[in-house]
């Protein structure tokens, strides 16, 4: 343990000098060192729960009927800079090479989602990559998948916390727009998922000379999750064919950004009874909702057969 | 009033207390006399108090106060006059109306009294977006004042609205051709003309809409301003600055865009406008990262290239993750004389001179004990709240609101700050205000509170102060206190 008395300074207590006064001076050098690994441990643990409550603010931006901009991009100008920093500490790759090795079951992303308003998101994440739809329930789930996916630098964060039981519900995650908590155990195991679905299909990332490339496109990932972005470009994965084919026939003027970040909002008032709802509605929001839904469906119907089963 | 029965909005720790939502006051600007105040709130009503000028009311000796007290649970209005020094304070106790003697001239009582309410702006919903947009009125700017008549500007997230306030006193009575209840007479009955008069009546208050400016943004407007040349004005959204002519609504000029080709690579929002009080070319503009613009109109029709950048070099020893959240300009306001501009940000207020853009020539601490508590705050999102500031008459005192039901005043030329507090349990009518302070360390007082014990729901976030006198409104929550200054009615010291 550090010594007490011992400011910590948010940003700087990496750099802080590690003050030993009360070991011996023959010890002093091995407790110097475990004092040093102590504080940057205990600093990139804020660091890491400051990055963890700026995504789920940002999710939880996606949900409010009115979203703030200014208040979104205060939160993902922080979420970059977080970033920034830990890839200049290199933890990023250390991270990375951790959640490489995870293994995760798609069907562990469908059981989190089961109380959250975002019903469909969670199964159209488990099956296909990423793509950006028009639907907000989707876009809000996919905001936190790009950050995961679009480096995968970022999905490592999520893994530094013991995982958790993969039943853990979500609703906790979702279950109010205010007043929430982080709940890092879901963001975990999204990452976790995501990670073993992308990997072969992501761009390498990043080290060395690509480092800042990435972290480059880290930081647009991280845009693209507050601001939206629905061109499909996701940089190689496999195409949805469905998908594709339902998004060739959208007009992509329509994702115009400004009607994405505010179109979204209205994504979040619907319940898992309002997507059916949702399908007979007009225009290309239900084109791509109801797509994603289809297929969700049937996931729906299982869960909430589990919902009103127990 | 955009209850929805499945929105969030609706906190329901308000209903405990009898507060609505609805009745948050957003907004509070005097006109240019004073004589009037408008409030709006976010239920999208505007009610507007006016001041009495009877001359004589209740006296003093210079101490005494309270006019007014009224509790209506939908309104929910407390306004208490109370007396008070802006920078010293004396406690007296209350005087009973049967003491009081009129006062002369000197003593314009002035209470404000309710002059008109009117629904200003109704929810609506935005079907091509499938988005609701609020009713909340978001600014109320004041016209100045050409005929009998008064105009403001009211706006909520995407709409601007001019209204008239006309008072109506007389009629016109003696029709030929109708009889009193204004029902057509039998033309034989007439047996000789007679003219119309016009007759007093009891005071009716009209106010209408007279111009809509819509459809004119895509995000959120939060700023509003009217030109000193009173023909435009200009409205600021978070990416975007708008000049209109009052007389026009199809059509507004885009003087500022920031908005980037790639919303991917947005950074920084507009989060504050105002126009020069005196040169109708040149306008501010306040960013989230804590810059300010000026620009000058006449350098060309965009004003994307600023004509001054303002902007306090970042102190290296201070950084933190919450550095830029906590630089964001929440407020900007122009002085009285056009040479100063007032900011205010997360935990300072800011006075720059016009003519340096290194940096402010002031800075203020409104509640630097919050410097620790940052990530607590981050995490309930109160670090994401926008405080106004305001300027006293003659530029001297500087003010804005804190949390706790808090408001603090800067005297500029010596430098000392005082806390206020705007809660009724603590202020009885009549009585005077005492100051308030927080226990960050050294020895305590009594009556001091702690860092921790500070109520964050209850925000200082809207104020205004008269132009000419030292009367100050402060909006806490659904409740609007007033305070005169009775011992320096025109000037601070």
């Amino acid at each position: 343990m550090f010594p007490k008395g011992t400011k910590r300074k948010f940003s700087d207590s990496a750099e802080e000098p590690v003050s030993s006064s009360d070991q011996g001076p023959s010890a002093a050098s091995s407790a110097a060192a475990v004092a040093a690994r102590t504080l940057s441990s205990s600093y990139s643990l804020q660091r890491q729960s400051l990055l963890d409550m700026s995504l789920i603010k940002l999710q939880l931006c996606h949900m409010l009927v009115e979203p703030n901009l200014c208040r979104s991009v205060l939160i993902a100008n922080t979420v970059r800079q977080i970033q920034e920093e830990m890839t200049q500490d290199g933890t990023w790759q250390i991270m990375t090479q951790a959640l490489a090795a995870a293994q995760c079951p798609a069907d562990r992303l469908v059981a989190t989602e089961v109380l959250c308003r975002q019903t469909d998101a969670a199964a159209q994440a488990g099956q296909s990559p990423k793509p950006f739809s028009v639907v907000g329930l989707e876009e809000g789930y996919h905001a936190e998948e790009v950050v995961m996916e679009g480096d995968v630098e970022t999905e490592v964060t999520m893994s530094t916390l013991s995982p958790v039981s993969p039943q853990m519900s979500s609703a906790s995650y979702l279950a109010g727009p205010f007043g929430m908590g982080p709940c890092w155990e879901e963001e975990e195991e999204e990452g976790e998922c995501e990670e073993d679905e992308d990997e072969d299909s992501e761009e390498c990332v990043s080290e060395g000379e690509e480092a800042d490339r990435d972290h480059l496109s880290a930081d647009s990932r991280t845009g693209e999750q507050v601001f939206g972005t629905f061109e499909i470009k996701h940089p190689a994965p496999p195409p949805d064919p469905a998908l594709e084919e339902l998004f060739s026939d959208v007009d992509p003027s329509y994702y115009d950004l400004d009607t994405v970040l505010t179109g979204m909002q209205s994504a979040p008032k619907m319940g898992p009874y309002d997507l059916l709802e949702s399908l007979s509605s007009h225009g290309p929001t239900t084109l791509s909702s109801s797509s994603s839904c289809r297929s969700d469906l049937n996931e729906l119907d299982h869960i909430m057969e589990i919902i009103v089963g127990s | 009033m955009g209850e929805d029965a499945e929105s969030p909005k609706i906190n329901h720790t308000f209903l405990r207390d009898y507060v609505t939502e609805a009745d948050v006051i957003s907004t509070v600007e005097f006109n240019q006399t004073g004589d009037l105040l408008a409030t709006g709130d976010k239920g999208g009503r505007v009610v507007i108090f006016q001041r009495e000028t009877e001359v004589g009311f209740y006296t003093l000796d210079f101490k005494t106060v309270t006019l007014f007290y009224t509790q209506d649970i939908h309104n929910a209005l407390h306004i208490l006059c109370i007396l008070k020094g802006c920078v010293s304070f004396t406690f007296c106790p209350g005087q009973s109306k049967g003491e009081l003697e009129e006062v002369g001239e000197t003593g314009d009582s002035g209470e404000y009294n309710v002059y008109s309410t009117f629904q200003s702006h109704e929810p609506d919903f935005d079907y091509l977006k499938s988005l609701e947009i609020e009713e909340k009125i978001n600014k109320i700017r004041w016209l100045p004042q050409q005929n009998a008549a008064h105009f403001l500007l009211s706006t909520n997230d995407k709409t601007i609205k001019l209204w008239k306030v006309s008072e109506r006193d007389k009629r016109p009575e003696g029709y030929n051709l109708k009889d009193e209840e204004g029902r057509l007479k039998d033309i034989s009955t007439i047996t000789s003309l007679q003219v119309p008069v016009l007759k007093p009546t009891d005071l009716m208050v009209e106010v209408r809409p007279r111009r809509v400016f819509s459809n004119g943004h895509t995000y959120h407007v939060n700023s509003i301003s009217v030109n000193s040349d009173g023909e435009t004005y200009l409205s600021a959204d978070d990416l975007r600055i708008n000049m209109w002519h009052l007389g026009i609504t199809d059509r507004s000029f885009n003087i500022v865009d920031i908005k980037p080709a790639n919303m991917e690579d947005l950074t920084e929002v507009i989060t504050a406008a105002e126009f020069h009080p005196h040169h109708c070319h040149l306008f501010v503009y306040s960013s989230s990262k804590g810059t300010l613009r000026l620009c000058d109109m006449r350098a060309s029709a965009l004003c994307d290239k600023h004509t001054k950048l303002f902007e306090e070099p970042e102190d290296p020893g201070s950084r933190s993750f919450f550095s830029e959240i906590i630089s964001s300009v929440s407020d900007v306001k122009f002085s009285h004389s056009g040479r100063y501009l007032l900011t205010r940000d997360y935990l300072t207020a800011k006075v720059w001179d016009l003519n340096m853009d290194k940096g402010p020539v002031e800075t203020y601490q409104v509640h630097e004990y919050l410097r620790s508590k940052l990530c607590s705050l981050y995490e309930n999102d109160c670090i994401f709240d926008k405080f106004e500031c305001v300027w006293n008459s003659s530029d001297s005192v500087i003010m804005t609101g804190a949390y706790n039901s808090f408001f603090r005043m800067f005297d500029r030329e010596t430098g000392r700050g005082v806390t206020l507090e705007a809660w009724r349990e603590s202020s009885k009518p009549r009585a005077v205000l005492r100051t308030r302070r927080v226990y960050t360390g050294g020895k305590r007082r009594r009556g001091d509170v702690g860092v921790d014990s500070l109520d964050f729901t209850k925000k200082i976030l809207h104020m205004a102060w008269h132009p000419s006198e030292n009367i100050i409104a402060i909006a806490a929550t659904n409740n609007l206190y007033i305070f005169q200054d009775r011992v320096n009615p025109d000037h601070t010291q």
